[in-house]
């Protein structure tokens, strides 16, 4: 714990009080839709955040572009990776009874779950046989998607988070906004802030490495004394029978290691046949997340250490649905590394808790509509289809394409909302009649030309809430330009005559 | 080789000079091209909202009007990767097939099958940030985006630098979505204009006086950005610029 201890809400008044203060996200209420649209506009009205969360995702999207443009052979490791796993997914069955037997005969407890609420009591099982009270835990999206934290709070178990960002969300009553930086979207200032409330440091000393000490004085005592140790895994070896974790702050390492219990929860989609496969995946993952070669710590587990107790929980939680849905099962193929994030435009202006979900950006898109397909029906709305994504992804992914089926599925089975169903059905009955379509244009370019100002920019109008409209030409559409300059004033068909 | 000329509904309504630059370039050239007089839409709008049965009826009247043509050109990247790549609606008859994979933008008509080597009458003594599409770039190969690995190409550019007197700017984030977005544009309003607010505020700082792009939806957005908060930059088609337009 810091030494220095001033009083927390004078010296809030001083200096941070001044600076603005954090965007917090609307939250949707259990059986409503998320709201990205509103929520982003929370975020953007808070422009320094804002301008500093789009320039600080967009550095990570550089730095990418840096190391892959570095490796000659960088589209190839691409199409490596994605045959691996379409290869693993293919023949997932297969790979898990072989990577189960082998974590068996390494002295690993192997237990299966179907979903987040059977990981969540398995754990607890396995916490009550040892009498856990206390829990070290390093950044799992898995333990995210089942509310591992919320289930183990509620029976009154002690997670402590120990990735550093991971952390800050926890104390701060937070999701993760970013699948590899979960506190992305906070500034220096509100860290500061949170943890002199939380931690009692000082307010006003926005020092990186300050508040990292402080937060690391706070948390080590908690490691050292912990019960059991939970992680996640970023690979599981069938071959093996084995688990890589790759982490920059050495903290699944201190999870693993300093307890004498290790509670693993691995999605079954994260299993590859063998070890050499992460000769190719180690070199994607961390230049495909952060835009550095390798991530500071790459774990492989393969055994309980001496006198401790490993246990794995393989949990499915919707995956073997989607691995039957045919536009949709490459998303398993997904290793978690945020490069889509990085590099989508709608993310880095909306920030990821806007999403509503586990999963933020172009993955959150894909993912989440197949856990709740009405709550996240606006997501695949949520992007400009502009096909980067689909780019960066280390394992080929074909995401933008993805985002563009769910929203036929939304479409198909009912999840639009009635004004845009209703607006689109209108849209394309006018649009199949050329009659219908010039005068459409007619009654438009009227409206744009005649309207006052004031009739024109009204509360319905979401273009015009912070652009002009278009100008409609001085001497009619090429439709009647056409007909002047080529036609000799004759329309060709009957069509030409709405518009005369 | 008769080409059906497709000129986009909002080309159509708002911008007639850049289906009229269209038309007379094609015509320069000696090509043989036809406006179908009852075209209306790709049926775009529907299908990118998942709407893909609300797209059929368009769809279908779209290949009855240009199934005659030997080629179809349109100056708008994203509606020739709607009838491309997203045409799904109506049964695949070979009609259909045939309008789909005979659908060209027009940059890729002019630089791949017209091979064009000089625009000699094009003189354009301007600063220049050109906009690419995502659409144009990503889904019909105009040229190396800036995330992937391997050689640099830009047919556009390739046909800008063809123009007499213009310089072509770089801008910091070379091919970063302008935030248009189709119905993007109006479901989320405000991501939309900030990144079009964004993007020609990149143009600007790096000198361009002009944004030009082969796809007029973007440039109705970030010139609808530009006009709100009075930007002096300008916006132009590449059409309006290989056929000859000087400011």
């Amino acid at each position: 714990m810091s030494t220095n201890q001033p009083d927390p809400n004078a010296t809030i008044q001083s200096k941070t009080a001044t600076r603005e203060a954090q965007p917090r996200p609307v939250k949707a209420p259990d059986g409503k839709r998320v709201d990205h649209a509103r929520s982003a506009k929370q975020f953007l009205n808070a422009p320094e955040h804002a301008k500093s969360h789009d320039t600080r995702v967009w550095a990570m999207r550089t730095k990418r572009d840096k190391q892959a443009h570095t490796i000659e052979e960088w589209e190839e490791l691409r199409e490596l990776a994605s045959q691996i796993k379409t290869h693993t997914l293919t023949n997932l069955d297969t790979y898990l009874e072989q990577f189960e037997a082998n974590a068996k005969a390494n002295g690993i407890h192997v237990h299966w779950a179907a979903d987040g609420a059977e990981h969540n009591r398995i754990v607890h099982e396995i916490f009550k046989e040892h009498g856990v009270k206390s829990v070290i835990k390093a950044k799992s999206m898995l333990m995210e998607e089942c509310g591992f934290r919320h289930y183990m709070d509620s029976v009154g178990i002690e997670i402590v988070e120990t990735d550093l960002g991971e952390r800050i969300q926890q104390l701060d009553g937070e999701d993760p906004s970013h699948i590899v930086v979960p506190p992305v979207h906070k500034m220096r200032s509100d860290v500061a802030r949170l943890f002199a409330e939380q931690l009692g440091s000082d307010p006003d000393n926005d020092d990186a490495h300050y508040l990292a000490g402080a937060q690391r004085d706070a948390t080590r005592p908690l490691i050292l004394d912990a019960d059991a140790g939970m992680t996640g895994a970023n690979f599981a070896v069938a071959e093996t029978g084995g688990f890589v974790v790759c982490t920059n702050e050495g903290n699944a390492d201190l999870s693993a290691n300093v307890p004498n219990l290790h509670v693993a929860s691995i999605g079954i989609e994260k299993l590859v046949p063998r070890v050499e496969d992460m000769g190719v995946f180690i070199r994607l993952l961390s230049r495909s997340a952060l835009g550095s070669p390798i991530t500071q710590y790459t774990s492989h587990f393969r055994a309980p250490k001496q006198g401790g107790e490993m246990h794995i929980v393989l949990v499915d939680n919707g995956r073997s649905k989607r691995l039957g849905m045919e536009r949709f099962w490459s998303s398993l193929k997904c290793i978690r590394c945020g490069a889509c994030m990085n590099t989508c435009p709608v993310y880095r202006r909306s920030g990821g808790l806007s999403y509503g979900a586990t999963y933020a950006g172009p993955l959150g898109l894909i993912l989440n509509p197949s856990f709740d397909l009405h709550r996240y029906s606006n997501l695949p709305f949520a992007s400009t289809l502009n096909g980067s994504c689909t780019n960066v992804c280390p394992v080929k992914i074909n995401i933008h394409e993805q985002i563009f089926g769910w929203r036929q599925v939304l479409a198909e089975e009912g999840h639009l909302p009635w004004t845009k169903k209703t607006g689109l059905t209108a849209a394309g009955q006018v649009l199949a009649s050329p009659k219908g379509y010039r005068m459409a244009i007619k009654t438009t370019n009227s409206a744009l030309k005649h309207l006052p100002r004031w009739a024109l920019y009204n509360r319905m109008n979401a273009w015009g809430e912070g652009r002009e409209m278009p100008s409609p030409p001085d001497n009619g559409t090429f439709h009647d330009w056409y007909k002047r300059n080529r036609l000799n004033g004759q329309a060709k068909t009957s069509a030409g005559g709405a518009n005369e | 080789m008769r080409i059906g000329l497709f000129v986009p509904c909002f080309i159509d309504a708002f911008y007639p000079d850049v289906g009229i630059a269209t038309l007379e370039l094609l015509e320069r050239f000696g090509c043989d091209v036809d406006y179908p007089f009852d075209q209306t839409c790709c049926g775009q709008p529907m299908v990118n909202s998942g709407c893909h049965d609300e797209a059929a009826a368009t769809e279908a009247l779209f290949v009855k009007n240009f199934a005659k043509y030997d080629r179809i050109v349109a100056p708008s990247g994203s509606c020739v990767h709607q009838v491309r790549d997203n045409l799904t609606a109506i049964e695949q008859t070979p009609e259909v097939k045939h309008v789909r994979e005979n659908t060209l933008e027009l940059v890729e008509f002019l630089h791949d099958e017209l091979q064009v080597e000089a625009f000699p009458w094009a003189n354009f003594p301007h600063r220049v940030g050109y906009h690419d599409s995502c659409n144009t770039l990503r889904n019909l190969g105009h040229g190396k985006p800036s995330e992937l690995h391997g050689e640099y190409f830009s047919k556009p550019r390739t046909l800008l630098e063809k123009v007499a007197g213009i310089e072509l700017v770089a801008i910091d984030r070379p091919d970063e979505c302008c935030g248009f977005g189709g119905t993007f544009s109006v479901t989320e309003p405000e991501v939309s204009t900030q990144m079009g607010q964004d993007k020609i505020a990149d143009h600007g700082r790096n000198g361009a006086e002009y944004i030009v792009s082969a796809d007029s939806s973007c440039l109705m957005h970030q010139s609808g950005c530009a006009a709100r908060i009075g930007a002096p930059i300008q916006f132009k088609h590449i059409a309006e610029i290989l056929n000859g337009a000087s400011q």
